[in-house]
């Protein structure tokens, strides 16, 4: 293979990171392999981006307290008036949502802020993909101020650890047991569960039980895969040994516990040992669960599953087969050490040829396109609104299996105009003051071909080349 | 709604759709069954069938349901009496109205030839309908609008990006409204040539440019760099009943203008109801309610074409019988599925009712499929849009087994 050190610098930035900004391939350009590993073995830094968040605890303790109190007025209302009801239901959603949007639109705001000017955008970019991987969709209620708390409390300081430290930060997590909706799962057994069945003996309301979304979406999606070996019978009862991980400040008997944050309630947790994937646990509570999340992240086809996600965002759609293996390798043999597996990523000389297989998701065509012409839009409404435009908000996938990664998801005529709008309108904006030819060098270097070069030059004005250079066949794909 | 204003720009550009008047120029297509309007909502996330439709006559049902159980016909907020045995949820009276015209048909206890219980890969066969959840790049209305070259019929995705359902190699368009200015014809030349190496992205543009002809959407709203996105409704994928209204509509009389694209598919989230489901009223009832005037206003864009269009709604798989521990219901497997329009043999319900005690359930949890979607498909495809049993085979591979079933269209 013909090593163009220029092609090499750019491919670490478009490739492995969020594009190139000024200046950025010439500080790559002597050991770009090198200059993405140090940005995942350096020690990990709060970024200034995100100073000021509330934490998600708080956040959720917000939702909590204003869907009981807007709960409460409803009632209120449906006493004084017998009419009206639904519009009632979608004033106090709105009401609630009021409350938790301004959260929302910080956090989105500061992601965006630290993707288009980050320094360590390999790192920026991994931090998307686990919280992809991990996807908390703010399309529900509940998850709308708490899905960029668990990215920056429990993903961001964790993408370069074991990944069973991922793993068990992301499950207890206030934000991942409400998407899931395990706060209120009760094991039947459990000291509640007995208590609901003798009321509901006794002709009351309803029986308490275990509720299996959770458990099922961490076996499919978070480590085995859906071809992984397991059962229904392995994913009934790893909802049993789930049931009690919860949230403090619930409502009725739920209501104990620090508002918003993750609490373990034995009293909802199914006793006795249990057996999953044929082993058997027998641990007391809580220590249950993690042992075997522990167990789960060990797995070979945890292993298989995240090497095979892992090589198809960075290397193509379909990931070849080579270096799925060299990855699942580098898992199982450092035990589970994520740094391994980017490095061996990283050292694999076919991630380095010239030629892109990845055609750029929204969010990645708007960070690239934002640095390579190094603007920042100054209010939160503005940083997030092309996400919106072109499809991809931050945080909603709109199911737990997070945003696809396939060009085929993403290619659609329309989505193209609309690239195209939104590049048009942003060239017109910025006008004459970057100078597309020059842009291109800097974030492109020697990948960009010879006939959008002639097209550039021939652009019937400064912005033209610039929207014309967005949504060339070079910036679009990576 | 700061979209109104572009969707009704919209709405009145379409008839134009010179574009497309391209394949046998002064050739009508009216009488040919192939050119009927036939669209295929997808609800991601797996629809409770026994919500939605309720058999409010088991005699298991009541008990199974518990506190998400549908209150019966005649009720306070009790579901919308169908024949006697199954209604129709309560959120749902527009659907009921096409069921007094007898333009909807019911069907229940379905399922795709997916067992298992994963949303995933549910959707996955849902959509390539094949009967393993890989393997297959492309999807069956696509091989749908194979079956149908030369006879002038147009694939449409409503939103931004294709579902596999209609991904392939037919090129199919996609339109979803815009709030940004259009784009000059002469950047568009540019680009044309600037994808001259690149064949996707070159018919990618060229397929953009016809339905931005259709659906001529002269907008000149703030750019995407100020207009505000928190209070943005989310996309089609996300729900968002309004919005979703106004694209049915939207869609409808693209539809159904004169060479408008035929086959089209929107999908719709939002029914994983684990918790907190609801019953007559709450989360459930909130998105039924929200799918009832998405129809109903697909029906209205649809104008006089309605009564030659076929829609069918359907869903990965359905819930469990039983009420789970958080007021919801896990994955299942039986599921209902709509088929409705005026060109429908409906006010009939279509299911070999299994039952729903426990000893009735498939592996004791879930309703016991017992009509393949497969077969309604078929059905559909066969005698709506004139497919050659040869054609369905090829649309949905290894359903030999399967036959399409029989009088679900008028004739």
């Amino acid at each position: 293979m013909r090593v163009d050190i220029s092609a090499q610098a750019a491919i670490a930035a478009s490739r492995f990171g969020f594009g190139a900004r000024p200046g950025e391939l010439r500080n790559l350009a002597s050991d770009p392999r090198g200059a993405l590993l140090a940005q995942v073995q350096s020690l990990y830094r709060v970024p200034a981006e995100l100073a000021g968040l509330s934490s998600g605890s708080d956040i959720l303790a917000t939702f909590l307290a204003a869907r009981a109190e807007r709960a409460a007025e409803r009632k209120a209302a449906a006493r004084n008036a017998a009419s009206g009801a639904p519009e009632e239901a979608a004033r106090v959603a709105d009401g609630v949502r009021k409350q938790i949007l301004p959260h929302y639109l910080a956090q989105a705001s500061a992601r965006t802020r630290i993707a288009v000017t980050s320094d360590a955008a390999f790192r920026e970019r991994l931090v998307h993909f686990w919280s992809n991987h991990f996807a908390v969709s703010v399309d529900k209620a509940i998850c709308l101020g708490t899905a960029g708390a668990l990215e920056n409390e429990a993903i961001r300081p964790r993408v370069n650890g074991p990944f069973v430290d991922l793993l068990l930060a992301v499950e207890t997590h206030p934000a991942m047991i409400t998407y899931l909706d395990n706060q209120r799962s009760t094991g039947p057994n459990s000291e509640l569960g007995v208590r609901a069945a003798r009321r509901f003996a006794a002709g009351g309301k309803a029986k308490l039980g275990i509720n299996e979304n959770l458990a099922r979406e961490i076996l499919e999606l978070h480590t085995l895969g859906v071809d992984g070996g397991y059962t229904q019978t392995d994913v009934t009862t790893f909802a049993a040994v789930l049931s009690g991980w919860s949230i403090g400040g619930g409502e009725g008997r739920h209501a104990d516990g620090a508002p918003g944050a993750f609490v373990f309630r034995p009293a909802l947790h199914e006793p006795g040992g249990k057996t999953i994937l044929g082993k058997r646990y027998t641990e007391d509570g809580m220590g249950q669960g993690q042992a075997v999340l522990r167990d789960l992240a060990a797995q070979p086809a945890t292993a298989q599953h995240l090497a095979t996600k892992l090589a198809r965002h960075f290397v193509a759609d379909e990931p070849p087969p080579e270096l799925v293996e060299r990855l699942t390798k580098a898992y199982l043999g450092s035990g589970g050490q994520l740094t391994a597996v980017y490095a061996a990523l990283v050292s694999w000389d076919g991630a380095w040829r010239p030629e892109p297989h990845k055609f750029k998701q929204p969010h990645e065509f708007v960070y690239s396109a934002l640095r390579s012409l190094d603007v920042l839009p100054v209010d939160a409404k503005a940083l997030i609104a092309p996400f919106e435009t072109l499809g991809q908000r931050h945080w909603s996938p709109g199911s737990p299996a997070g945003w696809p990664d396939r060009q085929a998801d993403w290619d659609g005529a329309d989505a193209l105009m609309k690239r195209i709008e939104w590049s048009v309108a942003l060239a017109d904006r910025i006008g004459d003051s970057r100078p597309a030819l020059g842009t291109a060098d800097a974030s492109l270097g020697s990948l960009l071909s010879s006939h959008t070069r002639k097209a550039l030059e021939s652009a019937a004005s400064g912005s033209q080349a610039v929207a014309l250079l967005l949504m060339s066949p070079e910036f679009q794909r990576r | 709604m700061a979209n109104r204003r572009e969707f009704l720009k919209a709405s009145v550009r379409l008839g134009v759709a010179s574009a497309l008047a391209g394949a046998l120029p002064g050739i009508s297509f009216a009488a040919a069954p192939g050119n009927r309007p036939f669209v295929v909502v997808i609800l991601r996330g797996a629809l409770d069938g026994l919500s939605a439709v309720p058999p409010y006559s088991d005699p298991a049902y009541r008990d199974a349901r518990g506190p998400i159980a549908i209150a019966p016909p005649g009720d306070p907020r009790g579901a919308l009496d169908l024949d006697g045995f199954f209604a129709l949820h309560p959120a749902m009276p527009l659907m009921h109205e096409r069921w007094m015209a007898k333009e909807l048909l019911v069907v229940h206890a379905t399922a795709s030839a997916y067992r298992e219980r994963s949303h995933f890969d549910g959707q996955n066969v849902l959509e390539n309908g094949g009967d393993r959840p890989s393997g297959s790049a492309s999807g069956w209305l696509n091989r749908t609008l194979g079956s149908l070259a030369g006879r002038g019929v147009d694939g449409l995705a409503l939103g931004q990006n294709v579902p596999l359902i209609l991904r392939g190699p037919v090129p199919v368009g996609s339109w979803a409204p815009s709030h940004l200015p259009e784009v000059e014809p002469e950047l568009i030349a540019r680009l044309r040539d600037l994808y001259s190496n690149d064949r996707t992205l070159a018919g990618r543009l060229d397929e953009a440019s016809r339905m931005e002809t259709l659906a001529d959407d002269q907008s000149t709203m703030a750019d995407g760099m100020g207009d505000a996105p928190g209070n943005a409704k989310a996309g089609p994928r996300a729900g968002g009943a309004e919005r979703l209204k106004l694209i049915a509509e939207t869609a409808g009389r693209m539809i159904g203008a004169p060479q408008g694209p035929r086959i089209a598919v929107f999908d719709a989230g939002g029914w994983d109801t684990h918790a907190g489901e609801g019953g007559g009223e709450g989360q459930l009832a909130g998105r039924l309610g929200g799918l009832d005037q998405v129809l109903d206003a697909l029906r209205r864009g649809l104008d006089n074409e309605w009564s030659r269009t076929a829609v069918l709604v359907c869903t990965e798989f359905g819930r469990t019988v039983q009420v789970n521990g958080t007021r919801g219901t896990d994955h299942g497997t039986g599921a209902a599925a709509f088929l409705l329009g005026g060109a429908v043999r409906g006010g009939r319900i279509l299911a070999d009712w299994p039952g729903l005690s426990e000893k009735q359930r498939y592996e004791g949890r879930d309703l016991r499929p017992t009509t393949d979607l497969r077969a309604v498909a078929k059905g559909v495809l066969r005698d709506h849009l004139g497919l050659a049993d040869r054609a369905l085979v090829d649309v949905f591979p290894g359903s030999d087994a399967v036959k399409p079933v029989r009088d679900l269209i008028r004739a």
